[in-house]
């Protein structure tokens, strides 16, 4: 059981309110892309054990997708936020420092 | 037969007598019993055979520890195999049933399996039954299924039904011994949300088994005392009857309510409730579980834990025996003794394993220092035991303390692991607790009423003070520190005969150690080996013994030998409470279109698409088979006129300044320069390049669109859209919104078609074919000002026109077209006649769209623009799926028109062995088409469209058919579209 709180509404729920969405912060590429921007795009994925971003969407609720970081082996919940950002928020990754003092960092 | 070890005392209500049945025989209790004090108080002592050995056993504990005394409850499809005799509640008319033999319990017939015991040791089966190979299937497997298991299930459905719910609280207090009682007490008098669990029907816990006192009143009292003050206070809920059974992340707690097994009738209640609980932080005051010693024949019905005696004798005024011996390695055992003096019960001995004990408080009861129970002897029951020095005692009844073990399971389910503790004999839970747990009392190892109390306290005043409310000063009831020293010993040495640890699961010491020689060494292998500790009880009573016993054989320490994992749930949950709500109807939702009531009472007959029902087809008088109804739908509407309700499809409202931006987006072709008021066809890819969705979107204002999606992927285009207008274009104006239950659509199809129509239509507005020509939508009134949306598009192939007003006109609407169209001889029509017009017709639906399918392989190619960025057009141009030789959707029509095409079928061509290097396509949808007279097909098959006229061969393996078909077309009918365009 994971409890998510939504950044746009602000309703915290339990997961089955919600729809995963995969990695977060991966740039989509277009036509004139080289293969490997694709490769990296459709392919590349970090799927680590530990600190991940991730995409998720209210799908009960307000139907916004948002981004989550969260241990994906203690599924503690470091912070939510927007889904129109192109990297963590400086305070969540500061939260994450604190607790993770050996965090490789989002990228 | 009533009572012959009834005692006086206990907290039973003589007043209620309660009538019960064990093997047909009558019997009586009282409330407040369990099944289990109401047998010992009967003086019945055999109730089960054992798993493997079929030895008699009888009542071992007095809880859900309880690994013996299963019993067949109830009858009918109320059948529970399994039941724990000691937390069934007692009530009128119980009916129970013992387990596991052949014959009656007393006379088992499969008891011969004792005999041959030492050749059913652990393991046996693996090395047992290896040869001959072919034995296994035929011979073995049959007599181990046979033999296997303990209860039998009644094989009919659950007629119970559950309940589901969902609970919130500031902390959750799991048990309600002393230790929870206080920490509820506490908590609750600084204001906090608390609820109290505990999965016994009477709070108290072991205050209710004891003779102690508390703040001055004997035990039972002060609980009693307590749940009064706790009733009263508006923010504490308790629940009695329910157990706690798992752990979940963020806070969350499972936990089952049985609310109607203590009943004789449910009278329609549910009868177990799973509860979801959201509790920021718990106290786990579960308490400790008593643990046996392992000495010879330890199993016979009168060998009892000595809690466990205690607990029968206090509580249910019921006595084990008549003369009671007790044998112990610790302080808690004598208080066995001790309350049996009190209650007048003869003492055999009392045998103390330890010979640096404290000095003997009861100097008229005979007492062996530093010696142990040997063996027990007796036949269906104790007689006899003998010690270590040789000395026999009579006795009807062996209360057994080895210790107690900390029930710290819940700890354990988020990954905490336990750490030893010497002074104990036992773990207790480590430091990575769950989070926002704290454990207080005898689950964190305080063994003492009076450090329960205290713990208790000071855990209900940390969470008010980590609310942030006053805590108040600690106030903990006076209770007495009594001893609680133990020397371990986990077995006897110079015991005789068999030694058991694990009684539900037949397991001896001699299994462990022949386990730890074949090499099955570490804990989780053990268990796997010897079955030790799984079943209903999961080995709570035998898991640490097991443990010892292993770390004794290969010389390591306990804790360098490991502990078992805890994985929930705690006790045994029925899967009716985990599926709660989901049987029948409730298992997937149904959602019936606007015509529903209309198309039953004409007689439909339904079919499930996704969570819809829709109708398949309308027999009328004298059809007897859906083909025959089907044809005549399809033939009408192809020669006059149909109705289908396609409400089903998705519909999604675009709106913005971006809109058609987005739509550019999102489709493969340009939606830009789609003129207000007409139709396109779009296609939708994933990323991949690979076909995702197709549909009709409409353009009905310069910045409103109406996109239709397949009915399977309604919900999953609409997601992706709002992702793509989220995540992918969120500087686009537009916005989306699911309209697909707002609005009921029906397809109108066939030459007669605009006629209909002109009759619903209100005047003023022309849909003329010049006015309203193919591929035209716009927003008109119907049948007198109700507002409606008129899309010109097709799917039969015919002149058609799909019609949506709001949902609520959705019943009213079919009736109107209905009897609009009867002058021409209209007739509904359903998803069969469909299914046959879309493919005379060649459109694709999900059985061409299978996630593999290219734009190319439907021979859209030319639908993925090249001169915009959309959704999966960079990669639809991978070479692979440009290369020549792509399979290509074609038509397919048998040689011999009288044969009959199979979906499925590959073709292969003439003279070519059917094997997979020879496949070159396969056919995905057919029907026998009503307009051609014979069998139709679409397929995919290598180069199609350079190869119409060409013959083939359509293979089926399944159905066994090898038909030649010829390639053609994948439009039968009208392949100029000049119907549609009439």
């Amino acid at each position: 059981m994971l409890m998510l709180e939504c950044p746009c509404c602000g309703v915290k729920g339990e997961e089955t309110e919600f729809t995963p969405g995969g990695e977060a912060h991966l740039k989509r590429h277009g036509p004139g892309a080289p293969d490997d921007d694709f490769e990296g795009y459709l392919f590349r994925r970090k799927n680590p054990a530990g600190v991940h971003f991730e995409r998720w969407r209210h799908a009960n609720g307000c139907g916004k997708w948002f981004h989550v970081a969260r241990c994906t082996v203690t599924l503690e919940v470091f912070g939510t936020y927007p889904a129109q950002t192109t990297s963590p928020p400086a305070d969540i990754l500061r939260r994450i420092r604190k607790k993770r003092p050996d965090w490789e960092g989002w990228r | 037969m009533t009572g012959t070890n009834r005692i006086p005392g206990g907290l039973i209500d003589r007043d209620k007598p309660l009538g019960f049945t064990f093997n047909g025989r009558a019997f009586q209790g009282f409330a407040g019993d369990t099944l289990a004090s109401a047998l010992i108080a009967n003086g019945q002592r055999l109730i089960g055979r054992s798993f493997k050995y079929h030895r008699p056993r009888g009542i071992f504990t007095a809880g859900p520890e309880e690994p013996n005394a299963l019993v067949e409850l109830r009858t009918g499809a109320s059948q529970e195999p399994n039941t724990r005799a000691t937390t069934t509640e007692l009530f009128e008319g119980l009916n129970a049933r013992s387990q596991n033999h052949r014959g009656s319990l007393k006379y088992d017939i499969m008891a011969v399996n004792d005999l041959f015991a030492r050749f059913l040791s652990a393991g046996f089966y693996y090395k047992t039954f290896m040869w001959p190979k072919s034995f296994w299937e035929r011979v073995y497997e049959p007599i181990i299924r046979a033999s296997a298991g303990l209860g039998r299930l009644s094989m009919q459905a659950d007629p119970d039904h559950y309940d589901k719910g969902f609970l919130h609280c500031d902390v959750l207090i799991i048990g309600a011994g002393p230790a929870g009682l206080q920490a509820a007490l506490s908590a609750g008098r600084a204001g906090v949300r608390v609820i109290l669990a505990d999965e016994d029907f009477r709070m108290g816990g072991r205050l209710n088994a004891e003779r102690c006192e508390v703040a001055g009143t004997g035990g039972a009292t002060w609980a009693a005392a307590a749940v009064a003050e706790l009733e009263s206070m508006g923010n504490v809920r308790l629940m009695t009857r329910t157990t706690v059974y798992g752990v979940f992340d963020h806070g969350i707690y499972g936990a089952l309510e049985r609310n109607t097994d203590h009943l004789p009738d449910a009278a329609g209640a549910p009868r177990q409730t799973l509860w979801r609980i959201y509790a920021g932080r718990s106290v786990l005051a579960t308490g400790a579980t008593e643990r046996s010693v392992a000495f010879g024949n330890n199993d016979r019905p009168g060998v009892m834990l000595a809690g466990a005696v205690r607990a029968y004798v206090n509580r249910y005024g019921a006595t084990p025996g008549r003369r009671v011996a007790v044998f112990t390695n610790n302080d808690d055992g004598w208080r066995t003794a001790r309350d049996l003096r009190a209650h007048g019960i003869e003492i055999a001995a009392v045998i103390d394993s330890r010979t640096d004990t404290a000095p003997n408080p009861f100097p008229e009861v005979k007492t062996l220092f530093g010696e142990a129970v040997a063996e027990t002897c007796g036949r269906g029951g104790l007689r006899e035991i003998i010690t270590t020095g040789g000395k026999r005692i009579s006795a009807d009844c062996l209360a057994v303390s080895g210790g107690w073990t900390p029930n710290l399971h819940l700890t354990c389910h988020l990954g905490g692991k336990p750490v030893w503790r010497d002074d104990l004999a036992a773990f207790v839970p480590g430091n990575a607790l769950p989070p926002g747990m704290r454990v207080a009392g005898a689950a964190a190892g305080q063994m003492t009423l009076a450090r329960c109390l205290q713990e208790g306290d000071a855990a209900g005043r940390a969470v008010a003070e980590d609310l942030g409310r006053a805590a108040p000063a600690a106030n903990v009831p006076k209770a007495t520190d009594e001893p609680a020293g133990i020397t371990a010993l986990w077995q006897v040495k110079g015991a005789r005969g068999r030694c058991w640890v694990d009684l539900q699961n037949d397991v001896t010491t001699k299994d462990i150690t022949l386990s730890h020689r074949e090499g099955f060494r570490s804990v989780e292998h053990l268990k796997r080996y010897t079955t030790l500790g799984m079943a209903t009880d999961q080995g709570k009573t035998s898991n640490l013994p097991g443990l010892a016993l292993m770390a004794e054989a290969s010389g390591k320490t306990i804790p360098e030998t490991g502990t078992t994992t805890f994985r929930p749930p705690y006790v045994p949950v029925a899967i009716g409470a985990f599926g709660a709500g989901a049987k029948g109807a409730g298992f997937k939702p149904v959602r019936l279109t606007p015509s529903h009531e209309w198309a039953r009472d004409r007689g439909a007959v339904f079919t499930e698409a996704g969570q819809w029902l829709r109708a398949q087809w309308y027999p009328q008088p004298g059809e007897t088979d859906w083909r025959t109804s089907a044809n005549r739908e399809a033939q009408t509407t192809r020669n006059a006129v149909g109705i289908c309700d396609v409400t089903t499809l998705g519909k999604i409202d675009i709106k913005g300044r971006d809109a058609a931006a987005f739509l550019n987006l999102v489709y493969t072709n340009g939606f830009a320069k789609l003129p207000v008021g007409k139709v396109r066809y779009g296609l939708m890819l994933r990323e991949d390049g690979i076909v995702y969705d197709d549909g009709t979107t409409s353009r009905l204002g310069e910045n409103h669109f109406v996109m239709t999606t397949t009915t399977a992927n309604a919900g999953l285009v609409y997601q992706r859209l709002e992702f793509a207008r989220q995540c992918l274009a969120a500087h686009l104006d537009v916005h989306l919104i699911s309209v697909t239950d707002g609005w009921a659509q029906f397809a109108v199809a066939g030459p007669e078609s605009r006629a209909l129509l002109q009759k619903i239509v209100d005047a003023g507005h022309d849909i003329s074919n010049a006015a309203f020509p193919y591929m035209a939508c716009g927003e008109m009134t119907v049948c007198g000002g109700i507002r409606a949306r008129l899309f010109r598009i097709s799917f039969s192939g015919e002149l058609a026109y799909e019609i949506a007003v709001p949902a609520r006109y959705g019943d009213s609407m079919i009736r109107a077209l209905i009897a609009a169209g009867e002058p021409f001889g209209v007739a509904p029509y359903g998803t069969e006649a469909l299914g046959i017009m879309r493919i005379e017709k060649g459109h694709p639906v999900a059985a061409e769209l299978t996630g593999q399918t290219t734009a190319r392989m439907l021979g859209m190619a030319r639908m993925v623009s090249d001169k915009k960025d959309c959704i999966g057009n960079v990669l639809s141009r991978r070479p692979e799926m440009t290369a020549p030789g792509q399979p290509r959707l074609m038509g397919f029509r048998p040689v011999d028109r009288a044969q009959m095409l199979t979906a499925g079928a590959h073709f292969i061509a003439r003279g070519a062995e059917a094997v997979t290097e020879n496949d070159q396509g396969w056919m995905t949808s057919v029907a026998w088409s009503p307009a051609l007279g014979h069998s139709v097909g679409l397929g995919f098959i290598a180069r199609g469209e350079d190869r119409i006229g060409e013959v083939v061969r359509a293979w089926d393996g399944l159905r066994k058919t090898d038909i030649e078909v010829e390639i053609v077309s994948a439009h039968f009918v009208d392949p100029e579209g000049e119907r549609l365009r009439a």
